[in-house]
């Protein structure tokens, strides 16, 4: 077989700052790997948000509840995919279920994975909308109502007393959900910040950082979705429901910030070995990712957004534009996160005495395009499941304008 | 069927069954290294666990001849690209200063040799490197299919037909000595060429260096060169405080190597 060598190897030599052990010109976890974790927030961070209404009775946030469950969804169906496209061999990526590595954290992702999608997710939205399954599937006609009566897995029983149930069972699942949530992105944390050789990725925040990186994403973009799909369906949005994620959204983008900050002080002032040559990537490479994209238009500008909503004593209209220009920022901000992250952790050798030069592909298999089709697969499928799965219950009021 | 009665006929079950699964296990085991390795089978007799590879490297008698890594290329048809190495040698300038440079003289992109004003060098010298078969490896530790492992002998493989080509072995190497190989899709690195070893010769880099700047042998042999080489030096290894306990010695080594 010839040897399918990326051809711009060769010219990325040229682009060497200092030194650079040979075997690292190539960089090997592509923007691929960006995307994965940043999929894999957004879903722990839209079932977080879900879970503040079953769990904490957020009654505010009940509007959009099941818009967040869905979209926690059709994240999670698309997660797996960057890390498949990104295997040397996707043929054998069943070993990794079948005979995997106990030691490795990598080889968790399997039943992590499995567990969030079936055990927690898919329970809850089938519990959830069990009642309304059996009522729909009553209510249409074929095929649709096949659709309705499948999905409900031929349950018929909407009793009192059943319904009673699944709500029960909602808030069981929820209660086991929300540590699954956590468990999830914070693996996802763990397979960066376990690796002691990378001084960018070695740190005991790393997992912390990225749940609450998660949920200020997930919180953003459910608050992005819910006034995107309202507006489109010509409904009067919730303010209340807003107001109150967008508080939520604040209070998140807080921690996130303080825990960041914290994290970059630390490495400061410890200033091991690595320090200089991490100062370098930041200054050389990540400047604009990093301290514009990342901190400045992704954090500092959303907070300020945020806090002028509250303060001021805005006009709905004007806080939802502004609640909607931060939700916009804040996905910009946590996309510049993962990548400094993947990408920026790559930028530096191992010998402390250079750093490397990562240029992105197009249209490869691990190019700019097949990311573009990623990300925009789960709104393709969120699309599918709000027309399959309406957010408002049967049998229930139309929403109340603000 | 009592208990008792159940527990007999498992034991009578069970016995021949351990044994069935031993031998399985054993051929499972010479296959995997035989998988690892490119080619033949070891000397008849050979017992993997009674031995326990490593190789010293004295640093002063490194002439950057760069033999060692040619050999290596050659030897197990890695890529040859200026970017793929099992092995390679690097020189180090420390200067007047106090600053260093360092450049890897198997790459050469530009085609420029670089020559340094001699009233400015404060001290130089070349320095191998390569995969460091790590007691404690983290490469072996992340694979997530046990694709990357230690063979009883301890040299770290790469099971070709295993790997997945995830690549996180090569992110927790802390010596990049890994890297991928783009005609097999997997994983790459320094095998000690286990092929020879299991044979009774010695790698390629240390069958062809000029000044015998390494020595490859067996630390469970009180006999071998390796054993005799860190009685006589000061041993160092590379990055120490990761704890990845490299097998991989240098004598005279400078704190400038990372």
């Amino acid at each position: 077989m010839i040897a399918q060598v990326p051809s711009n190897l060769t010219e990325l030599l040229r682009q060497i700052i200092g030194y650079i052990y040979p075997n690292e010109i190539e960089i090997h976890w592509s923007i691929l790997i960006v995307v994965y974790p940043y999929l894999t927030g957004l879903v722990a961070g839209a079932f977080i948000l879900a879970s503040l209404v079953k769990v904490f009775n957020v009654k505010e946030v009940q509007p959009a509840y099941r818009l967040a469950l869905l979209t926690a969804l059709s994240f999670l169906l698309v997660a797996p995919f960057p890390l498949l496209l990104h295997l040397g061999h996707m043929e054998r990526s069943f070993e990794i279920f079948l005979a995997p590595h106990l030691s490795s954290a990598m080889a968790m992702f399997g039943f992590v994975y499995a567990w969030y999608l079936m055990g927690i997710l898919l329970l809850e939205i089938w519990f959830e909308y069990r009642r309304d399954l059996v009522v729909w599937g009553r209510e249409h006609q074929p095929p649709l109502s096949w659709i309705y009566r499948a999905l409900s897995l031929f349950s018929t029983d909407i009793s009192e007393q059943a319904v009673a149930f699944d709500r029960k069972a909602v808030r069981m699942i929820t209660i086991v959900g929300i540590p699954s949530a956590f468990l999830l992105h914070g693996y996802v944390g763990f397979i960066f910040g376990s690796i002691k050789a990378n001084p960018w990725w070695s740190s005991v925040l790393m997992p912390i950082v990225f749940l609450m990186s998660a949920i200020v994403s997930g919180i953003a973009l459910v608050l992005f979705l819910y006034m995107v799909i309202t507006s489109m369906r010509n409904e009067p949005l919730d303010m209340k429901c807003l107001d109150k994620v967008a508080s939520y959204l604040f209070y998140a983008v807080v921690v996130d910030f303080s825990l960041e900050a914290l994290d970059f002080i630390h490495r400061l002032y410890q200033s091991e070995e690595s320090v200089k040559i991490l100062a370098q990537l930041i200054s050389e490479k990540l400047f604009t990712n990093l301290v514009i994209l990342q901190v400045l238009l992704g954090m500092l500008v959303p907070l300020a957004v945020l806090v002028a909503a509250r303060t001021r004593r805005a006009n709905p209209d004007l806080r939802k534009l502004l609640y909607f220009t931060s939700a916009i920022l804040i996905q910009l901000g946590i996309f510049s996160t993962r990548w400094n992250v993947v990408i920026g952790g790559q930028l530096f050798s191992k010998s402390f005495r250079g750093l490397m030069a990562y240029k992105m592909e197009m249209t490869g298999l691990e190019g700019l395009a097949t990311s573009l089709g990623l990300l925009i697969a789960p709104f393709v499928i969120l699309f599918v499941l709000v027309r399959l799965l309406p957010a408002k219950r049967t049998g229930e009021a139309p929403v109340h304008p603000a | 069927m009592n208990k008792r009665e159940f527990l007999k006929k498992g034991a009578i079950a069970f016995i021949p069954a351990a044994a069935v699964f031993q031998v399985l296990m054993r051929q499972a085991e010479a296959g995997a290294a035989g998988a690892a390795g490119t080619a033949g089978s070891p000397t008849p007799g050979y017992e993997p666990r009674d031995h326990w590879y490593g190789m010293g490297i004295e640093v002063e008698k490194c002439i950057g001849c760069n033999r060692c890594a040619e050999a290596c290329k050659a030897e197990n048809d890695v890529p040859p690209e200026p970017f793929f190495f099992r092995t390679w040698v690097e020189r180090y300038t420390v200067k007047q200063s106090g600053e260093t440079e360092v450049e890897c003289i198997s790459v050469d992109p530009r085609g420029e040799r670089k020559t340094q004003d001699e009233r400015e060098v404060l001290r130089s010298f070349f320095v191998p490197k390569l995969c460091n078969h790590c007691a404690h490896a983290p490469c072996v530790q992340v694979c997530p299919v046990g694709a990357t492992f230690t063979t009883a002998d301890g040299v770290v493989l790469v099971d070709s037909t295993r790997c997945i080509g995830c690549r996180y072995c090569i992110q927790a190497c802390p010596y990049g000595a890994r890297f991928f190989n783009h005609r097999t899709n997997t994983a790459d690195k320094c095998t000690f060429c286990y092929h020879r070893v299991i044979k009774g010769l010695l790698p390629a880099c240390v069958e062809v260096c000029p000044t015998q700047a390494r020595v490859f042998g067996d630390l469970r042999s009180k006999a071998s060169r390796l054993v005799r080489f860190q009685r006589m030096n000061k041993i160092n290894v590379l990055k120490p405080a990761l704890n990845t306990e490299p097998k991989v010695y240098y004598a005279q080594l400078d704190g400038e190597v990372r």
